[in-house]
């Protein structure tokens, strides 16, 4: 990526990429942009750089925040109704170490309200365009950062990984996407998801811009108990021999495109000496339905703490108190995010808590366990990321469970709390992006980083 | 029909943690403004995560090892979902399935002992104040470090259930995970009370008296609740099983909701906290650090304190503290200053705020031992400790201060007795005593203590008397 020094200045960096956003408006990429500050913010480096004083490895970079991250500038809206309004005191633990590196935002992307959803369709600011095909889906939930990244606006762009939401609209628009394990990076400051498969992740259009972005935001943070300890940089080079696939994802319900791009792949992989082992993993069949347990119960806590009373968005009207919360909380939320309310309150009720919710808890271990199995046969899986390549906007918004089984080969990494890299991998013979995801066991983020570039066909 | 009442108490403690459970946010909202000790985690800010509160387990591991409780090695959170504004979350941070306190007993003062089910670490409330139109919120008690401690329906008795509350204040003030004050909700009870038929083997319909926050008031509602119920069942009625309030004032419980339109809390494992792990060495650490318990006073005291006496003492730790720094010989010449003090003085309590050095006892006991003071006046320097401009000072200036001390000088005394005999008035009872009227010695040494202004010592004067007048 383009980093200020003498010859190219932060300034410059940063106007050049508020101009492209400004130019991509009727994308409806962004929620805010932060053309007031961003400016100062550029000076303040480029003088450092006159001065000769040392700059962050990031200095001067433009990037885009998914609008879950907290920091004061700007709204942080999760793209939600319900939190209009709300300008955080508190900066997030990832934005503040990008920022620490000379890093600049210029703008906070569109998303799924609360990151609910594969398309971007399900935010209160309307869908971002894919960056290949306007008349398809960005992905989602992250989707306006993709498309920030492949339409070259910014250099980079965060997103959130909890069922898929980065590497889905990664491979939606040609770009990398990285979920890295749970833990890797500190989720203090982000709009929770889901609290147990929430992960932070970065859009890049390169394999070495994820690895210097991975190296600055991983590691412990003592406001995020959940976090692991700092071995990211710590990692060993692996030598990987054995790459996994998938049999029970080699089927028709598979876009011919995306199982022919894998299969290119395999062969490229061969011819360079590695071995390619099938693998059965029977219990991922179930791994949607345990998500789409696990998930909303986590959600609809989450989703709690929005009731009007203390920021964002309150109903105006209401009579007493179980008025106010209902009003607000019906005209602030989106219907998707209610739909996941009433799915996590369900499952929580007592009497179906031991059939659902424990139910989904037993299956997930077993799904860990099927991921623990099948890392001893081989170094790396690659998969698809999702059954179809960028479908049109409006298609499925009215069948949740079409949009829920978009979301098939990626929820089961978020489950098991394993890295998941989002590649390109050509295009549809229409011209859409296709993507693949490499995925590794847990801790071996940079492994996986590195084994991406084996991957590239120019390699 | 005779009834036998069965009860269980849950009690919540909130501990005296400098932090909050979750927070590293202030925990001493005593006397600070309303929403003044609160974070953007207290106040749910969007994307804030609970961090542990490393203190609180300490603290609850004196507070299991006070009522001879196991300590799980294996504990976690649960979240508990309910909406109301004092729950900024929408759920409470509590311990559902897995507690960090197992299975114990608190044994009464009676010998009576009460099983303890389990006890949990979690967060306190917020505090609501309503006006006719509007609410106003405090979040600054929330998530307070709270164990709630739930006994087994062990008891039988109003009078057990008051015992029990006390003796588990007691244990949590001994412990030191508490302040303790009761008027400010450091403690609060909820009772079950049922009650079934002599010689039934089944337990009625049980009725929960909620937030009681005096002894008194926990005895006065069990009380109310028995014959509340027992006049229901002697009338052929049923109890139903619900939740009452306590109205100190009328000394009665009103209903507030029955358990058909109870709350479903839709518990889950709470996934921002992993679960806390302690090892054997840790718990043996830090269980080591349980200061002595009542039962270790009473065994320490008892026989050399009065039982009686020895009961209203406990419910004074720091003074027990105290006592037991003082030399073993000196103990109930102390204990009976205490007390004295406890039973007699206006505002007692506000005189154990601040207590004497133990070397000031001592010193004040062995004065007392010497004769250099007398009962009267050692109990003035004892009262006079207590002045906050005496703090610390030697036992021997405040006396001294206060004009007190004993004469013991026999020159000195001579003296003063000679000036007695000298006086006409004396005359008549000193020719008495001669003449065999023993009783008149009193009158003489009277007038000698009247002479030397309260300060010589009678014991001594008789003697110098009798010798002058043989």
């Amino acid at each position: 990526m383009k980093i200020a020094n003498s010859k190219v200045s932060a300034v410059r960096l940063v106007e050049d990429a508020l101009k492209k956003a400004h130019d991509f408006e009727d994308y409806n990429i962004f929620t805010f942009l932060n053309d007031e500050v961003v400016l100062k913010k550029a000076r303040e480096i480029d003088e450092k750089i006159a001065r000769g004083e040392k700059v962050g490895k990031l200095a001067g970079v433009p990037y885009a925040l998914k609008d879950n991250f907290l920091s004061p500038d700007g709204e942080t809206t999760a793209s939600a109704h319900i939190l209009q309004g709300f300008t955080s005191p508190v900066t997030a633990t990832a934005v503040t170490k990008l920022e620490e590196e000379g890093a600049i935002m210029i703008g906070r992307t569109n998303l799924d309200a609360f990151a609910h959803g594969s398309s971007t369709e399900n935010s209160y600011f309307g869908p971002t365009l894919n960056s290949h095909d306007r008349e398809r889906v960005a992905g989602g939930s992250s989707g306006g950062s993709a498309v920030a990244v492949a339409l070259g606006i910014v250099e980079f762009a965060t997103g959130t990984d909890t069922g898929g939401s980065i590497r889905q609209p990664a491979s939606f628009n040609g770009v990398y996407g990285l979920k890295p394990t749970y833990g890797c990076i500190s989720r203090y400051g982000v709009v929770a998801m889901a609290s147990s498969t929430d992960c932070i992740g970065f859009f890049t259009k390169s394999t070495e811009d994820m690895d210097l972005l991975m190296s600055i935001a991983s590691g412990k943070d003592s406001k995020d108990l959940t976090t692991l300890d700092d071995y990211y940089n710590n990692n060993e080079t692996k030598k990987v021999k054995k790459i996994g696939v998938i049999k029970e994802f080699d089927n028709e319900s598979v876009d011919k495109n995306i199982r022919d791009a894998l299969k290119k792949k395999c062969e490229l992989l061969k011819s360079r000496g590695y071995e390619i082992v099938e693998l059965d993993m029977p219990a991922l069949k179930y791994a949607l339905a345990a998500y789409y347990i696990i998930v909303p119960a986590e959600i609809a806590s989450n989703l709690s703490r929005y009731d009007g009373v203390r920021y964002g968005f309150r109903s105006e009207n209401s009579k007493g108190l179980n008025e106010l919360y209902a009003n607000t909380r019906d005209e602030g939320f989106m219907p998707e995010n209610k739909r996941r309310i009433m799915i996590g309150n369900f499952v929580l009720s007592s009497g179906f808590y031991d059939a659902y919710f424990l139910k989904a808890a037993k299956v997930r271990t077993l799904i860990v366990k099927e991921y623990e199995e099948a890392f001893s046969k081989c170094d790396f899986i690659l998969t698809p990321v999702s059954p179809n390549p960028a479908f049109k906007l409006g298609e499925k918004v009215d069948d949740p469970v079409a949009m829920y089984l978009e979301d098939l080969m990626s929820v089961s990494l978020n489950l098991a709390g394993v890295p998941g890299l989002a590649i390109p991998a050509g295009k549809t013979a229409s011209g859409l992006p296709i993507g693949l995801q490499i995925v590794g066991p847990r801790r071996s983020d940079k492994n996986l980083i590195e084994f991406a570039n084996v991957l590239k066909e120019e390699a | 029909m005779k009834y036998i009442p069965t009860i269980g108490i849950e009690c919540h403690v909130q501990l005296s943690t400098k932090t909050k459970l979750f927070s590293e946010v202030d925990n001493d909202a005593r006397g600070k403004e309303p929403n003044s000790c609160v974070s953007p985690v207290d106040y749910a800010l969007p994307g804030m995560l609970p961090r542990l509160n490393g203190a609180a387990i300490r603290y609850a591991i004196l507070a299991g090892r006070a009522m001879n409780c196991e300590i799980n090695a294996f504990s976690r959170f649960d979240r508990k979902h309910y909406f109301y504004p004092d729950s900024p979350k929408g759920y409470q941070i509590t311990q559902f399935y897995q507690p960090i306190i197992g299975a114990g007993y608190v044994e009464l003062p009676s010998g009576t002992k009460i099983r303890i089910n389990h006890a949990h670490l979690e967060g306190d409330a917020g505090k609501l104040t309503h006006f006719d139109s509007y609410s106003l919120v405090d979040l600054n008690r929330v998530d307070t470090p709270l164990i709630e401690i739930v006994s087994e329906p062990d008891i039988h008795s109003a009078h057990d259930a008051h015992d029990y509350c006390k003796e588990l204040w007691r244990l949590m003030c001994y412990a030191g995970v508490t302040y303790g004050d009761l008027y400010n909700g450091n403690m609060r009870f909820d009772v079950n009370v049922s009650i079934a038929p002599e010689g039934s083997s089944e337990l009625g319909t049980r009725a929960e008296v909620k937030n009681l926050n005096s002894f008194r008031s926990v005895e006065r509602a069990v009380e109310y609740e028995i014959s509340r119920q027992s006049k229901i069942l002697d009338d052929g009625g049923r109890v139903i099983q619900e939740t009452l309030g306590w109205n100190d004032a009328s000394g009665k419980t009103t209903g507030q909701r029955s358990k058909e339109e109870a709350k479903d809390y839709r518990y889950m494992p709470e996934p921002d906290l992993p679960p806390i792990n302690l090892s054997a060495e840790f718990v043996a650490e830090e269980s080591a650090k349980l200061p002595m318990m009542p039962k270790d006073y009473r065994e320490k005291f008892g026989g050399v304190i009065k039982d009686d006496i020895l009961e209203i003492l406990l419910d004074y730790p720091a003074l027990m503290v105290k006592l037991g720094e003082v030399d073993n010989k000196y103990t109930v010449l102390i204990s009976n200053l205490f007390a004295s003090v406890l039973l007699a003085e206006e505002k007692s309590a506000e005189y154990l705020n601040d207590l004497p050095i133990a070397k000031q006892l001592a010193d004040l006991a062995e004065m007392n031992e010497k004769k250099e003071l007398s009962s009267t006046a050692t109990k003035e320097v004892f009262l006079k400790m207590f002045d906050p401009q005496m703090k610390g000072k030697d036992a021997k200036v405040i006396a001294k201060e206060l004009g007190v001390m004993q004469e013991n000088d026999l020159g000195a005394l001579e003296t003063i007795v000679d000036t007695v005999l000298a006086k006409p008035e004396t005359k008549k009872a000193q020719d008495d005593f001669r003449n065999g009227e023993e009783k008149v010695i009193g009158f003489l040494v009277g007038q000698v203590m009247k002479e030397s202004h309260g300060k010589a010592n009678p014991s001594a004067v008789q003697e110098i008397l009798r010798k002058k007048l043989s």
